[in-house]
């Protein structure tokens, strides 16, 4: 009977609501999880890339709720220049087979595994582009014939510009007429009259053959090739009907690539050997003019695909993927370049779903200049700069592979000083000197969107122990600088470095490229916790066994000892044994550190189990880290320990021995073979599978449900118990946070730390730092002054303390720096303690409680993630208030109210189903946030109607093409420290993704847009006079949000 | 005032073996001490009581407030046994002449509701007067049915109250379909429904909760919509004082309202229903009123460093606030108190036995169906 009693309605404060909170999905970033065609279009220079699902659809559905509980799939993200980006989504559940971009035009054709078509075109709307899908197809046979021969295996988009010519399984190539798809059933090239056309001695081959190939003649449109798998390559008359020549080679043809002046046929076959064909007239049946295998002469792999491109100088490049050596190299994803004289089979470390090379050539010219091989590998995106010597690689601006080693843990700074970020790409640069200087070549389109207003860091800890930087001011992720904490440890991995070392310079030339690396050396040393000081540029990383690492930021590159201290967790806790991993060896002497943020001190917890909390004071110089079994203050000026506390209650034997490691690492071991058997039944299965298609699929999604539905007969029901404090893991440290508040008495403030635990105690201590002269002096000292036992028990995930005028205290040395105004130190303190189950407000000195919100209790739903942040309103420009922003594990994100703890809007936001979307979620200071929705993708949610970063780009197929060479970069250096380009308003059709209780105006503005360019200009007069604003923003020293979540269990 | 307890709690920890007793009798107190390990017998410790208050002659029953402050019979060896060993430090002995004592209940909330007779919408201790039930003098509350008067026949509200008690709550809840009756026929729709009792727990000791009983409502929120996992959360969430609404399987023991009871003198003497009842104006609230003191038990705070150090114990000092009713509301009144009897004994006789569906059963329990 007491039911969710909804907020007074004060129309006020509704506006209000409306103006400052707001929901949208806006941006993916990283690369798209399991990518399977790539496409791309020569004059818009855009490239496409679709995606399909498998057999984890359920562990990693792309991102966002559609009402109708489909998922999105199946998405062909297109990407031009940085900044240019868009995605469709099928509304099939079916993989993208293959793209095909139509000659000179805004449209492209995507085929799915269910053998349809779709035709999506980029049409400018409202000044911006959208791609939308116009139209889909299924090829019909005639009644009565077997599937396969309706089965489209080759795509070809003729040059007519409506013409679609679909090789199938029976040998067939069907004419399709765009935009409508009709079939021209009369201009049908049927195997059989082929054949009838061909000479005797070419007629004994099987009739059943599929058309692997299709190419049109470089000059004559007229003309196509049709190649057969079984080595039959034809040329065919189009007006004639007729076979103009024909080649026959031995063995099973894989593909077919026609010389620019069309003289020269090269086809690639499944044996590892390509043949050079001469074209002429003349002749019915030349002879190849050469054969060569080039990975012989023992038995190679087939070479898939096969480029034979023309340049000025004379020579040509080769440019193949596969035919390596059976035996030895059998396993390895290459590709070869071979151009006068060099060759290089470029290793990728996943497999090669698709290539490309971009040619300098318009239409009409006589050579193909080749300059940039695109490479989609399955978990990468990797660029090669052919026009350099050593063909170096491209850093890509978007699409980073941001699971290269898998994510850990994520931490986002707003607002990074200028100084600092500089600093950051200076060293991020030193490290990217292996990549070419090349402007980035898939430069289509035009991004709309203004600057950044202001710089923001994405850290990603990774489980190989290093930290990524990522810019995360605009719409592209991009990687600054690369921070490994390897280093400092003694790992076993520097012997296998100089086998893999040994191997590179035999044949075959294999050079390996790309960063994805799946597999860690040592799971221990695993990054679980980063703190950053913006100001300070100190930052302190904590790993999986018990690592903590305080660094500084130092432009030259240095070598010193890393001092190493010991935290004794267990005290005088006697009789324990820790069954866990051991801790990590330390490297004795001193380390060379390159230039960026070196380490300087490590903190060896022991027990070492993982890292649960973490956090830097700056400014006090201090470091607090918890784990399962306690937490302790590390004062990294003088260097020493301050204290530790033992959180454990006496009979908690199982966080003693150390399961949760146990638990992880079995998890983690789980996870690594699932991964592995997905990444092999991949890699064998077909690049079509060879009966009907999606046969395959269904028979293992059946599989899959019969095992679902055994799994279901296990009844699942729930223990209802109260927590106690003899439950498991009370003593499990979720957070830490420093403050300068009242905790002793109302007249004097002094610094504090305070700490949660999982059994829902919150401890406070009352530190003495010594003042700047003396601090070298003096010992910091710290003194129990409070422990809070919640009566609920359940775990603290944020602690926050609220000055005089209900605003969280800022950032250490945010003052200090003219940042933020200084806390009101007149009015009461208060006290925040985010559980699981509830939020309460204590009074300071005096902890007596104020005001709660009972989450759990009324809801169901439990905290997973909450943080400080602070919402501007879209209307007045100086107004903004701090609220928190809540995750629950039902995947919906909540804004509750400062000081007053009322929920002011609800919106779903991840499907509570995904646990590993909800654990990596991270909020930024300014109402935004990310989350992975693949081990690959971040997806980028507002909660905020003012701080928006979304893609706003277009693309006109009138521009002018430009097909000059790309120009190298004077000085990479330049090029880095340009800002990416900063997007905003969604133009994408992904559907709806918001339905919280308020009404989402992103449709409306969106609706605006697209019919009223004076509303355009007037919503975009609005975000430049915001841009504006976040200067002036800064200089109005308003105070910044805390974040919360640095607890967090895993 | 929990704060005083915890004062004296931490006294506890001295050591000394001899316990201060503060006795009183009308307005008269008189002060002695026992020995906290050896107490000695009843007989004797009853001869000194009224020795010491001159009261020799008069018959008196004996009763001595415990930690979470409700007043407690001493009458034998063992309730003095425990009367002394659990004294925290102060024993603090109430005597009254055994036909007043008649009248006046032990029990929980019998000391606080004295004290506080606003805060509960009591109408003090006399009302009790006219029931005395003939239930064994120290027990506690562990349950009660409330809101009979409002809500449908079918459904049962059930109350567990878990202060003081070391029992576990106890059972287990899973997913089911239930069948509805809806304008096109029966419908099946997903419910959470009790899966099993724990032997001993405080739900089975009820006898009130039953294996296949549907959840209908946790604490007054409907459950309809939501996933186990978060009833599960929002059952523990509550479980200091948990209010279960189900629709028990067997629909043969439910209440029967013989006529309609005035509602308003109902109301009134039921300060748990009415409380219930009350549109929940305070489930969102924030202000530091009463669902703050009284419906939950407050957090500890320790200050300082304390040596030796002390395992923050839960103190379940608010349950006599809270459940000031004591009893089941419907016990209040006499007319009803036959049907409630009547309830009562059948439900001990065999709560999970008698399985029938009513006739005409609008709804049976439905197959385990799970995630």
């Amino acid at each position: 009977m007491r039911r969710f009693l909804r907020p007074g309605h004060d129309p006020a404060r509704e506006r209000l609501k409306r103006d400052l909170f707001q929901f949208n999905k806006t941006v993916e970033h990283g690369f798209p999880h399991q990518p399977s065609a790539l496409g791309y279009s020569p004059s818009l220079r855009i490239l496409a890339i679709g995606t399909r699902s498998g057999a984890v659809k359920l562990s990693w559905p792309r991102g966002g709720v559609l009402p109708s509980g489909a998922f999105p799939e199946h998405a062909p993200p297109s990407y031009g220049a940085p900044g240019v980006e868009f995605m469709g989504l099928h509304r099939e559940n079916n993989a993208v087979v293959q793209i095909h971009f139509l000659p000179g035009q805004c449209q492209l054709v995507t085929l799915l595994d269910d053998n349809s078509l779709h035709l999506w075109s980029l049409k400018v709307k409202g000044g911006v582009s959208e791609l939308q899908e116009d139209e889909s197809f299924t090829l019909r046979g005639p009644p009565g014939a077997a599937p396969s021969a309706t089965q489209i295996t080759v795509v070809l988009p003729h040059s007519s510009r409506e013409l679609l010519y679909l090789g199938t399984e029976s040998g067939n190539v069907f004419v399709v007429q765009l935009p409508a798809f009709c079939t021209l059933e009369d201009r049908t090239i049927s195997s059989d009259a082929v054949l009838q056309r061909l000479p005797e001695e070419a007629r004994h081959r099987r009739v059943f053959e599929m058309v692997e190939a299709l190419q049109e003649h470089p000059r004559d449109p007229n003309q196509i090739l049709i190649g057969y798998s079984r080595g039959l390559i034809v040329i065919w008359d189009l007006q004639g009907s007729r076979v103009l020549c024909h080649f026959l080679s031995s063995q099973q043809l894989e593909n077919v690539c026609w010389q620019r002046d069309g003289h020269l046929i090269v086809s690639c076959h499944s044996d590892g050997s390509y043949y050079q064909w001469p074209v002429s007239h003349d002749t019915q049946q030349p002879e190849p003019l050469r054969s060569c295998v080039p990975y012989g002469p023992f038995p190679c792999k087939a070479i898939t695909k096969i480029f034979w491109l023309t340049t000025k100088q004379g020579l040509p490049f080769t440019i193949f993927q596969g035919g390596m050596p059976r035996a030895s190299y059998g396993d390895r994803h290459c590709i070869s370049v071979v151009h006068n004289g060099e060759q290089t089979a470029f290793d990728f470390t996943s497999r090669v779903i698709d290539f490309t090379v971009l040619v300098e050539a318009g239409p009409g010219a006589a050579f193909d200049d080749p300059y940039a091989l695109v490479v989609l590998a399955e978990e990468e995106l990797v660029v090669i700069d052919l026009k350099t010597a050593g063909w170096p690689p491209v850093q890509p601006p978007y699409l980073a592979s941001l699971h290269c080693s898998a994510i850990t843990c994520s931490h986002h700074i707003s607002n990074i000083p200028l100084k600092l970020w500089e600093r950051i790409i200076a060293a991020g640069s030193r490290q990217n000197t292996h990549f070419s200087t090349m402007d980035w070549p898939i430069d289509g389109g035009t991004s709309l969107a203004p600057a950044p207003p202001q710089r923001d860091l994405l850290l990603t800890g990774h489980e190989d122990g290093t930290v990524r930087f990522w810019d995360a001011s605009g719409v592209c992720l991009r990687l600054l600088y690369k921070l490994s904490t390897v280093r400092v440890f003694l790992t076993d991995t520097d012997p296998s470095e100089s086998l893999n070392a040994q191997g590179e310079d035999e044949w075959p030339p294999l050079r390996k490229v790309g960063s994805f690396d799946p597999y860690s050396d040592d799971p221990r040393l695993g990054i679980q916790k980063i703190f950053l000081c913006k100001y300070s540029g100190y930052l302190t990383v904590a790993g999986t066994a018990g690592q903590v690492l305080v660094l500084e930021l130092n432009d030259e590159e240095a070598e010193h000892a890393v001092e190493q201290v010991e935290a004794d967790l267990l005290q005088d806790q006697e009789g324990y044994r820790w069954k866990g991993h051991e801790r990590l060896c330390a490297r004795p002497g001193p380390v060379c550190f390159e230039p960026g943020f070196q380490p300087f001190v490590l903190v060896q917890c022991q027990p070492p189990a993982v890292v649960t909390s973490l956090a830097l004071h700056s400014e006090w110089r201090l470091v607090a880290f918890g784990t399962s079994h306690g937490f302790g203050l590390f004062d990294h000026q003088q260097r020493r320990q301050v204290f530790v506390k033992c959180t454990l209650h006496p009979s908690d034997q199982l966080a003693l021995e150390g399961p949760l490691s146990r638990v992880k690492s079995l998890k983690k071991s789980l996870r690594q073979s699932f991964r592995r058997i997905r990444r092999s039944r991949v890699s064998s299965r077909k690049r079509r599978p060879a009966g009907p298609p999606g046969e395959v699929p269904e028979g293992s999604t059946r599989a899959e449900r019969a095992g679902l539905q055994n799994m279901e007969l296990a009844p699942v029901q729930r223990k209802i118990e109260a927590r106690s404090a003899e439950d498991s893991f009370t003593g499990f440290v979720r957070t830490l946070y420093f403050a300068d508040t009242y905790l002793k008495d109302s007249s004097r403030h002094c610094p504090s730390l305070w700490a949660g635990t999982n059994g829902g105690t919150v401890y406070a201590f009352a530190l003495r730092v010594p003042p700047a002269e003396r601090r070298m002096d003096e010992p910091v000292r710290a003194e129990q002054a409070k422990e809070i036992q919640l009566m609920h028990r359940a775990p603290v995930v944020g602690i926050l303390v609220l000055d005089g005028h209900s605003v969280p205290l800022p950032e250490p040395l945010e003052v200090a720096h003219d940042l933020s105004k200084s806390p009101d130190m007149q009015g009461s303190h208060q006290l925040l303690v985010v559980s699981e189950e509830q939020f309460k407000v204590f009074t300071l000195p005096k902890v007596s409680a104020r005001l709660k919100l009972k989450l759990t209790a009324l809801e169901g739903s439990r905290v997973r993630r909450v943080s400080a942040a602070r919402f501007g309103s879209c209307r007045a420009e100086d107004y903004g208030e701090h609220h928190l922003a809540v995750l629950t594990n039902l995947g919906d994100i909540q804004v509750v109210s400062l000081p007053l703890l009322k929920p002011q809007v609800r919106y779903s936001c991840i499907r509570r189903e995904d646990v590993s979307g909800i654990a990596s979620c991270v909020f930024t200071k300014y109402g935004q946030g990310f989350y992975l929705i693949s081990p690959s993708e971040f997806e980028r949610f507002s909660l905020s109607t003012k701080w928006l970063v979304e893609p706003r780009c277009l693309v006109d197929s009138a521009e002018t093409k430009n097909y000059s060479r790309p120009c190298n970069r004077s000085s990479p250096e330049k090029a880095s420290g340009q800002a990416s380009p900063y997007c905003l308003f969604p133009y994408r059709n992904s559907g709806s993704q918001s339905d919280g209780e308020e009404r989402r105006s992103g449709p409306v503005m969106e609706h605006a847009l697209l019919n009223d360019e004076k509303v355009l200009k007037e919503i975009q007069s609005t975000l430049e006079a915001d841009r504006g604003s976040c200067g002036d923003w800064r200089s109005q020293r308003v105070a910044v949000g805390y974040s919360l979540g640095n607890g967090g269990a895993e | 005032m929990n704060r005083s307890f915890h004062k004296s709690q931490t006294l506890r920890f001295y050591d000394c073996s001899a316990v201060e007793v503060k006795s009183k009798f009308g307005a008269e107190f008189r002060r002695f001490s026992l020995d906290r390990q050896k107490p000695g017998k009843f007989e004797d410790f009853y001869k000194l009581v009224v020795h010491t208050h001159h009261i020799s002659n008069t018959e008196v029953a004996i009763g001595y407030a415990d930690v979470h402050g409700d007043l407690l019979p001493i009458n034998n060896d063992d309730n003095f046994c425990k009367a002394v060993s659990s004294a925290s430090p102060l024993l603090r002995v109430f005597i009254q002449r055994r036909e007043e004592a008649e009248h006046c209940s032990f029990g929980a909330g019998s000391l606080s509701r004295r004290r506080r007779p606003l805060a509960l919408r009591e109408d003090g201790p006399r009302r009790r007067a006219h029931l005395h039930i003939g239930l064994p003098h120290d027990f506690r509350p562990v349950s009660s049915i409330i809101d009979v008067d409002i809500l449908p026949e079918t459904h049962r509200r059930v109350r567990l109250y878990r202060h003081g008690c070391q029992k576990p709550l106890g059972f287990y809840i899973r997913d089911g379909t239930s069948v509805r009756v809806a304008p096109q026929g029966l419908e099946k729709v997903p419910g959470i429904f009790i899966s099993r009792m724990v032997p001993g727990g405080l739900a089975e000791s009820t006898g009130l909760l039953a294996v296949d009983d549907e959840v209908l409502e946790v604490n007054g929120i409907e459950v309809a919509g939501k996933t186990l996992d978060q009833v599960t959360d929002m059952m523990i969430a509550n479980s200091h004082n948990l209010i279960v609404t189900v629709k028990p399987a067997n629909q043969r023991n439910n209440v029967v309202r013989c006529g309609r009871v005035s509602g308003s003198s109902g109301r009134s003497s039921d300060s748990t229903a009415s409380r219930h009842s009350l549109p929940a104006a305070h489930v969102l609230q924030n202000l530091p009123t009463d669902e703050m003191e009284s419906d939950e038990e407050p957090d500890v705070v320790l200050e300082g460093v304390l040596e030796p150090r002390l395992v923050p114990r839960p103190t379940p000092g608010s349950l006599a606030r809270v459940n000031g009713a004591g009893l089941a509301p419907g016990l209040h009144s006499p007319g009803r108190e036959g049907s409630v009897h009547r309830l009562l004994s059948s439900l001990r006789s065999d709560p999970r036995h008698s399985l029938a569906l009513p006739p005409g059963g609008v709804e049976e329990h439905g197959p385990a169906v799970t995630l």
